[in-house]
């Protein structure tokens, strides 16, 4: 049985009400959104900004509730949960959200914020909590003396990692990660990359990762979901998608990413025009205004998302026309073999430095 | 690239004065140049001082607090040394600047026209009327449909995309030798990241400008630019033609970066990660910047501070250690 199943799910949001107050225009954020989640796996959810990615993960821990569709969390149906049942099911389902500045309580101690998901379920006995906290700061590799310090005295990458270690508290089995790196640097992002994957490897913790950044994502995900506009148009293994995506938009989305290397042989789809809003999407296929691949029955008929033997759906009425993808897929083994000798060094090197980013802000470095 | 820079900057220093009566050294003995018509990447993390050496070219860093040191000469005139109003007369004219966030660098109580016009007219005088038509021109350059009628929207009628469109469209108003973007696509989605960068190709072949292209993505600097500066702890650790600091780079902190992406065309069970912090740059220590958090660290390192030296002909390099590949040989 799979960890998380959902089904069809709907979320409209009323934009504009008349003077009666009968919702008069609706921003379609999610439209009939299907997946399933295993245990210990991470499935990613991938799509520009108002594609409706964020609104499918809260959602699924219902904090915002859905106008028709049904998860299920365990087999159990979250839609028919009381206040009770629900707080028990928060218990197993957690979230880590993008601003690790915004989402840490700046009056509370690192201390205080890590107590208060144990008290509120009653995890620990009020004795042990202090040695949990230390435990909890030890697993994302911060020291546990630091639990007497507020957020603003750490820095992203740091407070990303107490953001982690307050979801971890509860135990959960499933945690929800809304572009949990894109605020950070690209050194502090593959800290927390390699922590979540640590993490997932310990815990057999299932992820929900939400990213715009599909380079993020491969590293990351087992399987991938491409979302356009509230809908799933692609849903296939992390390794499928990415070595043949299918779908316009995937493509579309694979090939607009910078590749750290120079003069790279790969043609790019540049798409015409912006995204259109969510108020009032496209009819037939949603994809259609900025299709290079757009014919008439696109604009008249919307694609089911159809998946063959291997579990790679696409909802797109061209798929089996459409050329092959080779082109725009970036060289394999681009990294110079110098270049990768080099980073194996550095790698080999800091492995052996204890558990990263402890030090304090403004703490000098070189002591005087 | 022998021709003679259109920008060449010696010595460049910034410091603030805090109020605590604090100095914190944002800028170090920065020296870069740029010749026409070429882009150079300037590439580093949070508060290694990219952006302040932008502002400090501009001359729009706040004089109370600040303390601008060095030669910054462009086209012949030296900015540092340059009155208030002969850098009024080359900013938005000869020398332009595209910033991050098109949302706050927009007026929101004048249509994106009037924006336009004002630079115009400023720089180049004439009726409104030729400036208008002018401004038309520059929206359709920059492929924004129809543009006779979107001339006369407020900015928050436009998607992200559009205003920075929009940015770019000023900017390019008196056809500017030099131009500067500083993180100009970092707050849009890559679809719309992958139209500005050919739009920035495009223009850039059309007119001849130098770019300094100000950003933290290596993939965009590996897309655009001619020659890459990497900045830490503000001083330039590293210079070097695109293709060389991509394949062979010769300061660890510029490994660790790009070991640290997680890559499209390539696997990494783990990525490298630099571990550490970056050192309060109110006490910079003595030595090397990056040796606390170095792998290949030495004694000497810590000592004295390592000068910006050559590796190979236009490849440079601030690392005592360098050429690195003596070190996994």
């Amino acid at each position: 049985m799979a960890l998380l199943e959902v089904e069809n799910l709907v979320k409209h949001f009323v934009a504009e009400r008349s003077l009666l107050g009968r919702p008069k225009a609706l921003v379609k954020a999610v439209d009939g959104v299907s997946f399933t989640l295993e245990t210990g796996k991470t499935l990613a959810l991938v799509g520009e900004s108002g594609c409706g990615k964020s609104t499918v993960s809260r959602l699924v821990l219902r904090l915002i509730e859905p106008d028709a569709g049904s998860v299920r969390f365990e087999g159990r149906d979250l839609l028919a949960l009381d206040a009770n049942a629900l707080r028990t099911f928060r218990r197993k389902a957690q979230i880590i959200f993008q601003d690790p500045y915004a989402s840490l309580n700046p009056r509370m101690t690192v201390g205080q914020i890590l107590t208060e998901p144990l008290a509120l379920h009653d995890l620990v006995p009020p004795s042990c909590r202090r040695e949990r906290v230390a435990e909890l700061l030890r697993l994302v590799g911060l020291e546990p003396r630091l639990a007497r310090r507020y957020p603003h005295e750490f820095s992203g990458g740091q407070r990303q990692r107490i953001a982690i270690a307050r979801a971890l508290a509860v135990e959960p089995r499933l945690i929800i990660c809304d572009e949990p790196v894109s605020a950070l640097d690209v050194s502090i992002r593959s800290q927390i990359l390699n922590l979540l994957r640590e993490l997932q490897d310990r815990l057999g913790l299932a992820y929900i990762f939400v990213s715009h950044d599909l380079a993020v994502v491969k590293h990351i995900a087992d399987r991938v979901a491409v979302m356009n506009l509230g809908r799933i148009v692609e849903t296939a293994d992390a390794d499928a998608l990415f070595a043949a995506p299918r779908h316009p938009y995937s493509r579309a989305l694979l090939s607009a990413i910078p590749l750290p290397q120079p003069h790279a042989k790969r043609s790019t789809i540049l798409l015409k025009g912006e995204m259109p809003s969510a108020l009032n999407p496209p009819t037939g296929c949603r994809f259609h205004t900025r299709c290079p691949f757009v014919v008439d029955r696109c604009r008249s008929e919307a694609p089911q998302l159809l998946a063959d033997s291997s579990g790679h759906a696409t909802a797109c009425h061209r798929v089996a026309e459409l050329p092959p993808a080779d082109a725009i897929l970036p060289a394999p083994h681009a990294m110079s073999p110098e270049l990768a000798k080099l980073v194996a060094a550095f790698s080999r090197k800091t492995e052996g430095a204890g558990p990263s980013g402890v030090c304090i802000q403004d703490a000098p470095v070189t002591p005087r | 690239m022998s021709a003679a820079p259109l920008i060449e900057i010696e010595g460049l220093r910034v410091r603030f004065h805090g109020d605590d009566g604090r100095i914190t050294h944002a800028v170090d003995s920065v020296d870069l140049s740029v010749a026409n018509g070429a882009t150079l990447g300037l590439v580093g993390e949070s508060g290694c001082g990219k952006s302040v050496t932008s502002l400090a070219i501009m001359g729009l860093l706040p004089k109370q607090t600040s303390e601008v040191t060095g030669n910054i000469r462009f086209d012949g005139v030296d900015l540092l040394q340059s009155s208030d109003k002969s850098l009024r007369d080359l900013r938005g004219n000869r020398l332009a600047m595209i910033f991050q966030e098109p949302m706050t660098s927009l007026n929101p109580s004048f249509t994106i026209g009037d924006q336009i016009i004002e630079a115009i007219l400023r720089h180049r005088g004439g009726t409104r009327k030729s400036a208008r038509e002018r401004a038309i021109e520059l929206l359709r350059r920059v492929h924004i449909p129809s543009p006779e009628r979107r001339i006369d929207e407020y900015p928050h009628k436009l998607s992200g995309g559009m205003r920075q469109r929009v940015m770019i469209a000023m900017a390019l108003a008196c056809d500017p030798r030099l131009l500067i973007a500083d993180e100009p696509t970092t707050a849009l989605d890559v679809t719309l990241q992958a139209q500005i960068l050919e739009l920035m190709r495009e223009l850039k072949a059309a007119s001849g400008a130098a770019i300094i292209l100000i950003t933290h993505d290596l993939g965009v600097v590996a897309e655009v630019c001619d020659e890459v500066a990497v900045m830490y702890a503000g001083e330039i650790v590293e210079r070097a033609p695109v293709d060389e600091l991509f394949a062979s780079p010769q300061h660890p902190y510029t490994v660790g970066l790009l070991g640290s992406i997680p890559r499209l065309d390539h696997r990494a069970e783990q990525l490298a990660t630099i571990e550490g912090m970056v050192p309060n740059m109110a006490q910079p220590p003595a030595g090397c910047r990056f040796a606390a958090r170095c792998p290949f660290v030495l004694q000497a390192c810590t000592k004295a501070p390592p000068p910006l030296a050559k590796v190979s002909p236009g490849h440079l390099s601030r690392c005592i250690r360098a050429p690195l590949e003596q070190l996994v040989s």
